[in-house]
Formats: C-alpha cells, structure tokens, sequence
C-alpha cells in the first residue's frame, strides 16, 4: 500500500532509509570499537560456559540445589535437582549453560546499567522526564528488532545476543529502582536530613537499603525477559536453548522443540523462584532466614536476660 | 541571644505559594486561599526560645504544629519570614553550612517516630553520632546510655519492628538524645506513651533540660502536657499562633474565647504551683521575741498564728494566738511554739501535691526555698480559692487579671515574650 493511497497532505517519510544509514554509519566509524567490545564480550561469556562446563554435571546440579536451599527452602531444592536432572536425561545440559551463562552476563550489565539510571531518575525530576519514554520505547519495540542492529554492529555470535538482550531487559530494572526509592518513607529521609545526613549518606544508609525488595523484584523482572531475549537471540547464531528452538523451528522437529522449550521453563521457574526469594517473599523456610533468625532469638535473649 | 527565633513565618503549600503570602497580608482568609489550590499550613508566626527553656507549641490537628516545626531546622523552607538559630538566619546557609547545624546543634524526634526499620535499636539510635563521625565505639557508648536514659537499656540489638509504638517512640527520643545537640526538636514525642510511661518521660525531660541546659522545643496537642513542661506555650489555631506565655498567664488570662474554652478544662491544680498561690506572711517575729511581742503583733494584725523567723529566714515554729494569750496569762518566758505538726513545701510544688499535706495540719503551708527560707505560706482557704477562682465560666467571658487569691508578688518572675 502506497502513502499516497491513504493521505494527500500527509508526505511520506522514509524513516526506515534514515535509521539504515544511522545504523551504517555508526557500524563504519565505530567498527574499531565494536570489534574491540566484541572481543572481550565473546571471550567473557565462553569463559563463563567454559567454566560452568568445567564442573561435573552431578556437582553442578547438587550445587545449583544447595544455592535453592539456602535461599529458600529443602522442598525448592528437591524439586530444582529433579528439573535439572531432567534436563541432563533430555540432553539438553550444554545449551541450558550456555543459555545460564548469557542470562548471567546480560542481567549483570543490564542492573549495572539500570539501577543507576534509576537512582538518578528517582532523584532528579528532569532525568525522570527524560527515561521514562525512552524506556516505553524499549519496552514496546518488538524484540526482533533489536536483533537487526546488532548484526551490524557486532555480526553473529553471542555478543549481538547479549546486545538484544541487555536492550530488552534494562527497562523493568530502571523503572523498579526509581519506584523502590520515590517510596520510601518521606519522614524517614527527613530524619536523615534532620541529623545532617549527605545526600549521599541518605542514598546509601537509607533510601536504597529500603528499596532493596523493589529493586529486587525489578532485577528478577530483568532475569525473566533476559531469559526469554537468550532464546530469541538464538535467531543471530548464540548458542543455548534458543538456538535449539530455532533450529527445531526449521526441521520442524516437535520433540526437539519440546525438550528446548522444556528446559527454557526449568531454567526460568528456577532463575525465578531463587531471585524472589532475594528480594524477601518466601524466604521464610531458607537455611539463610533460619540462621538469621536464630542469631537474632540469641541476641533478644541476651538482651532481655541482661536486664 | 535566643536560642530559637521565628520572624513572621509563613509556610504555604502548592503552586506558586508567594501569592498566598501576598493575599493573607491583604487580609484574605485561609479559606479564600484553599480555593485557589493554596494550603497555609503556617501564617504569621514569630516567636522565641530562650536558651535552656522548654518552649510548647500547642494545637489541634491541622493547625500547622509539625509545619512549623519543619521550618527550624528547613526540613522546609518558610514561604516567607526567617527563622535564627543562635544568631544565624539559617535560610542563609548553604547546603553544608546547614547540615553543620543540623549535625552540632539541632536534633529532632519525629511523630511517627521515622526509625530506620532495616537497622538495629542501637544503631538507631547512634545514627546522629554516626552521621557526625564519632568512631564506632564511641557511639554505641552513647547509644547505649541514651536508651538507658528512655529506659530501653539492653533492647540495642533489636530491631525496631520487634518494639512497641511506645517503645519505638522512645527510640527516636534516644536518638535525638544522644547526638547531644544543645536544642532538640520534638514532634509530639510522648504521643505514643501510655500514661505512667508518659509521666515518667515528662519528668525525665524536665530534669534533662535542668540538667544538661537544653533547650527544647516541644509540640503536642495535650493541653496538661503543655502546662507541665512549658517554660512558654504557644497556642497555635488554623496555622496562627493565638497567644504565647506562661501557662499562668495563658489559664488565667486568655486572649481570647477560642484560647479561653480550650483551656476551660485543664486541671489547674496540676498547673498552679505554690509560687503561684503563696501568700507574704503579714507579720513574722523573730525567734529571740518573747509571749508579750508575740501577744502585740497579733493584736495589731488580727493574726490567728505567727510565723516565729530565725534571724537567717529560716522557720523557727509557728504559734496560734490562743497559746500565745494563755503564756502571757500565766507569765510564761518562753513562746508556746508549734512545730510538729508544720507542714513544708517548695515554691514549685504542683497544688495538686499540696492537698495531703495542708488537710493533714491546721497549720499554713509554709513555702520554704531550697536552702530552708522562708519564701511564703499558703492558708487552707488561700489553697481553696486559688482552685475555684479563674476557672472559665463556659459562656466565653474572659478574664482580664489574676485571681483574687493570688497576690501579684506571687506572679512575678514571670514575663511575655513579646
Ligand atoms: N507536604 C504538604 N503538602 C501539602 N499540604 C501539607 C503538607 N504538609 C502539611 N500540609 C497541610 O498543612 C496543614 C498543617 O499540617 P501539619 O502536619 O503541620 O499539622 P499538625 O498540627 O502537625 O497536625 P497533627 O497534630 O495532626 O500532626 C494541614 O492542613 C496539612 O494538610
Ligand atoms: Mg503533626
């Protein structure tokens, strides 16, 4: 359908053309650049699958379930040891790293990148104006999208991946972190102020200590589409589960797809149900909860017997 | 030089509060303001501290109490007006400067307590010392002596969420205690108190502030406990202070009908202390006077009882003039003193303490100072009227001066900051 069809005052705007040259341009007079964090970005996430390779499957699975016990609970533990086996019994282990191994790296770029944004949006009016529609953008843009610059700049492999996927997962990060610390207790950063706090004093020992279950819940919220993004970027060649989907996808191979898609789920009711444990729901049965708690009961005691 | 001074304070809230300011001098009500999208949580107010005083601001909910409050240490800014600290206009100061003060001379305690709920008791309560950059060990000393003084010694290692309200009030009272700042700031800090507790706290704060010299400036919405600790109480209404003074001088002369009926029912006898009622002794006599000089001067006066005066004022004994009649009669040398059954009290002393003492002896009162001078005495019926007298008849009247009962040499040492 032609522009032209549909308005006579409207004159048609090749907006596709203009971010084509854009992409060109910055691909060209950067290319040193790109190649450069191309470089180390490749040789950190292989060091990564490399090294969770390294350890024996069996350890590595009893490790991954001592982790869920200590942040949660014995019952989340069994139940991860049991999905993760099945995922080693449907030869799926290898990818599954792989695709950890980017959600790792990407969720830590992307809360390295955000929770600073999103404390400087929380603090200042104007950076808050300026985000937010910048982050609707990025939320909104269907995540292919961000695929095709990324061939560009970084041509195929894991880093284009990992560039999509840090894109896509930075959004709920900011906006989490900026809502975490706008909610504290206005007269609790008075008191802060009240003794001579510095705003930094006030950041640190009291705003962003209280934020910490939103934040959390913005960092799972990171994890989560950073999960879903590692599977899309299988498209541009990044080994994992996602390449595994794509590749059924052409052979049109039911059980391989099945078994990809089987073990995408186990890594994210696992990566889920471990980082909400974090920000504080549900810990309540964890080893870690109950060590704090006994620590505490002792020092009531020692408090209310020293009277 | 005071310690605290406001300088026609007004605090207004919304967009562009300048013009509230404006529209209030021109003689616009709050109501007129709220209609524009203006609230004047603050207008108008000026006051002094002295240092070393406890100064009570008093009012309903609503009437700008914590407003105000907020603007002497610019937690926030006045709309208009100035507030000194020390001598310093502290609008003036510059972000640091201001912290300085807030650090070295101005803590606060906040109504709804605002403890840090991810940190322990003890650390709560060293925050201030903490924010100062006194070392670790320092400060958990102070904390910790700090929660002794509010009678939470041992609870450090708590958490707040594992505290009481009363007991989580009496945190921030630490706090605020601790950082050893010479004016405190306290926003309803008793609120959350029962009772006993309350009492206690008054108590403590009274002897802190004689103690350690502070000077505190002290909001709350209970009338008795503004009579209690005010050195001064502002009256505050619909964000204007009405009326500022004594609490003598706010029971007994209120401005107005709105002061007038809040104070109608207030116990006066937990207000009023001997000082304020006690009476100069018409006549004394020295203790080296015989029956017969004695006899004279009751005579003269027509006195039931003397009050017989060593030559330093202190008291000697009493004698009632029947005794006397009797040892003149019967040629006696020495005076027929009375001396058991003379009770004594201290110019402070609350009436309501009074009671036992002057029903338990038919006897004055006498009112000695510290040092067991002789400064005043207080007959049965002088207690009585002192109690009836000056109480607001409930039909608005006001009064203009002190009760009959009450001799003006016993108001002064009271006076209105202006
Ligand atoms: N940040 C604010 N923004 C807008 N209005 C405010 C703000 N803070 C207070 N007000 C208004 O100012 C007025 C005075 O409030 P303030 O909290 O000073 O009263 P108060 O005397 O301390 O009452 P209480 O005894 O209930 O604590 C109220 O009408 C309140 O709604
Ligand atoms: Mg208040």
């Amino acid at each position: 359908m032609n522009a032209d069809e549909l308005s006579v005052v409207i004159p048609s705007l090749p907006v596709g053309e203009w971010v084509d040259t854009a992409v060109d341009w910055l691909s060209s007079t950067f290319r040193e650049v790109f190649r450069a964090v191309s470089d180390v970005v490749d040789i950190l996430i292989n060091g990564l699958i490399d090294l969770l390779l390294a350890v024996p499957t069996d350890l590595m699975i009893v490790l991954l379930a001592l982790l869920g016990l200590l942040l949660r609970s014995w019952q989340f533990a069994v139940g991860a040891a049991l999905a993760l086996a099945l995922v080693v019994a449907m030869g799926m282990w290898v990818p599954a790293m792989q695709t950890l191994a980017m959600v790792v790296v990407a969720t830590v770029v992307a809360v390295l990148i955000a929770v600073p944004i999103g404390i400087l949006a929380a603090r200042s009016r104007v950076v808050s104006n300026l985000v937010r529609p910048v982050l609707d953008f990025m939320q909104t843009m269907p995540a292919f999208v961000y695929l095709i610059p990324a061939i560009f700049f970084f041509g195929i492999g894991y880093v284009p991946g990992l560039f999509a996927t840090i894109l896509f997962a930075l959004p709920p990060g900011v906006r989490l972190t900026e809502l975490g610390i706008r909610q504290v207790d206005a007269e609790t950063v008075e008191a802060g102020q009240a003794f001579g706090a510095t705003p930094r004093q006030i950041l640190r020992g009291i705003q962003v200590p209280l934020a910490v279950p939103t934040i959390m819940a913005g960092i799972n919220q990171v994890i989560m589409l950073a999960l879903s993004m590692a599977v899309i970027a299988g498209m541009v060649g990044a080994d994992g589960l996602g390449k595994k989907v794509v590749e059924s996808i052409s052979t049109i191979n039911i059980g391989l797809g099945a078994e990809a898609g089987l073990s995408v789920v186990v890594l994210a009711i696992y990566l889920d149900r471990l980082t909400a444990s974090i920000g504080g729901s549900g810990a309540e049965k964890s080893l870690g909860a109950m060590i704090r708690r006994s620590k505490n009961r002792s020092v009531a005691q020692r408090a209310t017997t020293g009277i | 030089m005071p310690a605290i001074e406001a300088n026609g304070v007004f605090k207004i809230f919304g967009r562009r509060p300048e013009r509230g300011v404006r529209a209030l001098q021109q003689g616009k009500t709050r109501d007129d303001l709220r209609k524009q999208g203006l609230t004047a949580a603050v207008i108008d107010a000026s006051f002094t501290v002295d240092p070393g005083e406890i100064f009570v601001v008093m009012g309903l909910s609503g009437s700008g109490k914590s407003t105000l409050i907020r603007t002497v240490n610019r937690l926030l800014d006045p709309t208009a007006g100035s507030v000194v600290i020390h001598g310093t206009d502290i609008s003036s100061l510059d972000a640091a400067a201001l912290r300085r003060v807030r650090r070295e001379k101005i803590s606060m305690v906040f109504q709804h307590f605002a403890l840090l709920p991810h940190r322990t008791v003890g650390e709560n309560a060293a925050y201030g010392l903490k924010v100062q950059g006194v070392n670790r060990a320092d400060r958990e000393a102070r904390a910790e002596e700090a929660l002794g003084m509010v009678g939470l010694g041992g609870w450090g290692a708590s958490m707040p969420s594992e505290l009481s309200g009363g007991m989580r009030q009496r945190v921030g009272l630490a706090r605020a205690l601790a950082a050893g700042t010479d004016i405190m700031l306290m926003d309803e800090a008793f609120s959350a108190l029962d009772p006993l507790i309350r009492r206690e706290m008054q108590d403590q704060l009274i002897d802190l502030q004689q103690r350690l010299d502070k000077t505190i400036l002290f909001i709350t919405h209970d009338l008795n406990e503004a009579m209690r600790l005010g050195d001064h109480i502002a009256m505050m209404r619909d964000g204007r202070i009405e009326q500022i003074g004594t609490a003598e001088e706010i029971l007994n002369n209120p401005v107005n009908n709105y002061v007038a009926e809040f104070v109608q029912d207030v116990d006066r006898t937990r207000v009023l202390t001997a000082a304020n009622v006690m009476e100069q002794p018409v006549a004394v006599l020295g203790s080296g006077a015989g029956p017969q000089a004695a006899h004279k001067l009751m005579r003269e006066h027509q006195l039931p009882w003397l009050l017989v005066v060593n030559r330093d004022r202190t008291v000697h004994g009493l004698v009632w003039s029947s005794e006397v009649a009797t040892a003149v009669r019967e040629g006696q040398d020495g005076l027929p003193l009375y001396r058991d059954g003379l009770r004594f009290t201290t110019p402070d002393t609350t009436l309501n303490d009074l009671f036992v003492d002057a029903a338990s002896s038919p006897a004055p009162l006498v009112v000695r100072d510290d040092d067991g001078h002789l400064v005043g005495v207080i007959p049965d019926v002088t207690l009585l009227t002192a109690m009836a007298n000056g109480q607001p008849t409930g039909n608005g009247q006001t009064l203009e001066s002190s009760p009959p009962g009450i001799p003006d040499s016993a108001m002064t040492g009271t006076e209105v900051p202006q």
